[in-house]
């Protein structure tokens, strides 16, 4: 059976990854493995290395020892944009968009890598040019209304709220067409009845689109109730994975919480 | 498609009528006109990286230069046999032009590929030394004239060939633009490491925008060697590139109609002061081109049209 989320196939995994900055090892021989339509969470304190664990994924760093591997192929000296090739994508927890394009322009770059006319086509205008606008005209129009963008079409990315920002990175990535998502605290700065309205919005695409989904968030609650899966990071080290269940008990996850609010 | 034919028959009439109107008007207006072309053809090619990538070069002088001495060698040397009649005279500077895009693209290539795989602004330093660099090596080729010069080029540039080609290139840029690869590029000045991580080459499509920047630069070159028939090194020193920057900057960055207006401009209002300069005895553009660049900075720091077209201002803004 599939359901039973062990036997289903690996997507992502990370093999004692590890990255330091000068002295400091901001992420010490971290392991994971995402599995196929499973929706996970990595969750630990501000600084506790997820952001870092990203960077590693997406190949924007790579890591000083370990491995990572997307569909069973090491990443490992690819550039950012071959590892979107091999079906990986993340969004920016400071939000990077393309502030001077318009909601329309910021989604459609994210066709690019697999578009299919040529530099000569779009210099004559040919037909298959129109035809490929077309298309890419009508996902975006479609990709607008899942995240409910549609009134914002002709904005400038750099003049939505705070919020539709966030929507609109999420957009972007799925517009890539790359079937693993790595979301970086996509509800940070939301009230609660956002984060609860975009973790929804979270469960509905990785069904719609048949994705699989790692998600970093600081605040624990947020994720109790989506993921099926969560590990836990502090200082650089995994100190806990598991179910949500497994995690609330974890003595080592209360204490790095714990000790997060008292150092407060 | 059927579209490119109708293009074709305005940018023809349009060329017509500028041909036309050098007919017409005093000599001295004809060929300010055409420098005011040239000048914005080169505007146009840096605004494809200054304006579009969001890198910033600082020696499409340099590009002008080799493209300027490439055609004027090539035609010259190798193409007198097709000298004589007007349709040949034609011909071979069409060739000299083609030899003068792809000297200078090429040039580009070898420029742009080490620089620009680099992060970060290293471009604008080394573009300004490669601005020297050539001027310095093409002041010691005896055989193009060194220091005295090259002469007695063919002088077959038109007004006709110049207003086409820049309507040309602007409507290629304009296309571009719009296009898929156009928002690739565009992302890119927008945020380098988002274009990466969306699937955008970033590394490719900077040094492309660069040789094809070069390659047009080149094109204004050799158009320029053969409308004066004569250039030397000290044409196409760091002023010259610093003049094409002004002119992107002034028009707006990443606007073409804005960066050609700044050319017109930047090409007819010396000329419009040349009595005051006359008069005082100081030569009076470096003024003008500070004096127009702080009022700017003051006024309007993302330049004429920021980073619309024209066209855009009569169209209603989108709805926000
Ligand atoms: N580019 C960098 N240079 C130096 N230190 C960094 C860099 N990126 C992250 N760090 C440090 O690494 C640690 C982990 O950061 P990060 O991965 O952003 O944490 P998180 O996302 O869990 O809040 C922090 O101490 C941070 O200051
Ligand atoms: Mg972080």
């Amino acid at each position: 059976m599939l359901n039973h989320s062990e036997q289903r196939k690996s997507v992502l995994e990370a093999e004692n990854i590890t990255l330091s900055f000068g002295g400091l090892v901001a992420v010490d021989r971290f392991s994971m493995v995402l599995r196929e339509g499973e929706l996970a969470g990595l969750i630990g304190p501000n600084g506790a290395g997820k952001t870092t664990v990203f960077n590693m994924l997406s190949a924007i760093y790579r890591p000083q020892s370990g491995d990572v591997r997307v569909m069973d192929h090491s990443i490992l000296g690819l550039k950012p944009h071959q590892v979107l090739r091999r079906g990986l994508v993340r969004t920016f927890q400071n939000i990077r968009l393309f502030k001077d394009l318009t909601v329309e322009k910021n989604i459609q770059v994210a066709f690019h890598h697999a578009n299919p006319y040529g530099f000569a086509a779009a210099l004559v205008h040919t037909d298959h040019y129109f035809d490929i606008e077309k298309h890419y005209a009508e996902r975006t129009e479609e990709l607008m209304n899942v995240l409910e963008l549609g009134h914002r079409r002709g904005a400038l990315a750099g003049a939505l709220p705070y919020g539709d920002q966030k929507k609109l990175e999420i957009a972007r990535a799925l517009a890539t067409g790359a079937k693993i998502l790595l979301l970086d605290e996509p509800a940070a700065g939301m009230n609660p009845q956002e984060s609860l309205w975009l973790m929804r919005m979270i469960e509905k695409v990785r069904d719609q689109f048949k994705l699989s989904v790692l998600l970093i968030e600081h605040d624990m609650k947020v994720v109790m109730g989506i993921c099926e899966k969560i590990y836990v990071m502090d200082h650089g080290v995994r100190i806990a994975e598991g179910t949500p269940q497994q995690i609330q008990k974890d003595p080592r996850v209360i204490e790095a919480y714990l000790g997060m609010r008292n150092k407060k | 498609m059927r579209a490119n034919l109708q293009w074709l028959v305005i940018l023809t009439v349009i060329a017509l009528a500028a041909q036309g109107l050098t007919q017409v008007l005093p000599p001295y207006f004809g060929q300010l006109l055409i420098l005011a072309c040239i000048n914005a053809i080169l505007a146009v090619s840096l605004n494809l990286v200054n304006g579009l990538s969001g890198q910033f070069s600082l020696g499409q002088a340099g590009f002008m230069a080799v493209g300027a001495y490439t055609a004027a060698s090539l035609n010259v040397f190798g193409l007198g046999f097709l000298h004589g009649t007007p349709l040949g005279d034609q011909a071979a500077l069409l060739l000299s032009l083609l030899a003068a895009a792809i000297a200078s693209g090429f040039v580009g290539y070898l420029v742009g590929l080490p620089t620009l795989r680099l992060r970060g602004d290293y471009l604008a330093i080394v573009t300004l030394g490669f601005g020297e660099i050539i001027r310095v090596i093409i002041l010691n080729i005896q055989a193009v004239g060194g220091a005295r010069g090259f002469i007695s080029i063919p002088n077959s540039t038109s007004a006709f060939l110049v207003v086409f080609l820049l309507s040309a290139f602007v409507l290629l840029t304009h296309r571009f633009v719009m296009a898929s690869q156009g928002r690739a590029l565009l992302a890119i000045r927008e945020n380098e490491i988002a274009a990466e991580a969306m699937g955008v080459d970033t590394t490719t499509y900077k040094v492309g925008a660069f040789v094809v920047s070069s390659a047009v630069a080149g094109v204004a070159g050799g158009l320029f060697a053969h409308y004066l028939s004569y250039i030397n090194p000290s044409s196409f020193d760091f002023m010259k590139s610093v003049e094409i920057v002004i002119m992107v900057v002034l028009g707006g960055m990443g606007s073409v109609s804005g960066a050609i207006l700044a050319a017109f401009i930047l090409t007819f209002l010396p000329e419009a002061l040349r009595p005051l300069q006359d008069w005082t005895h100081v030569d009076l553009r470096m003024v003008i081109y500070s004096f127009l660049l702080i009022v700017m900075m003051l006024v309007r720091p993302q330049g004429m049209l920021g980073r619309r077209e024209i066209w855009e201002l009569f169209k209603p803004r989108s709805p926000q």
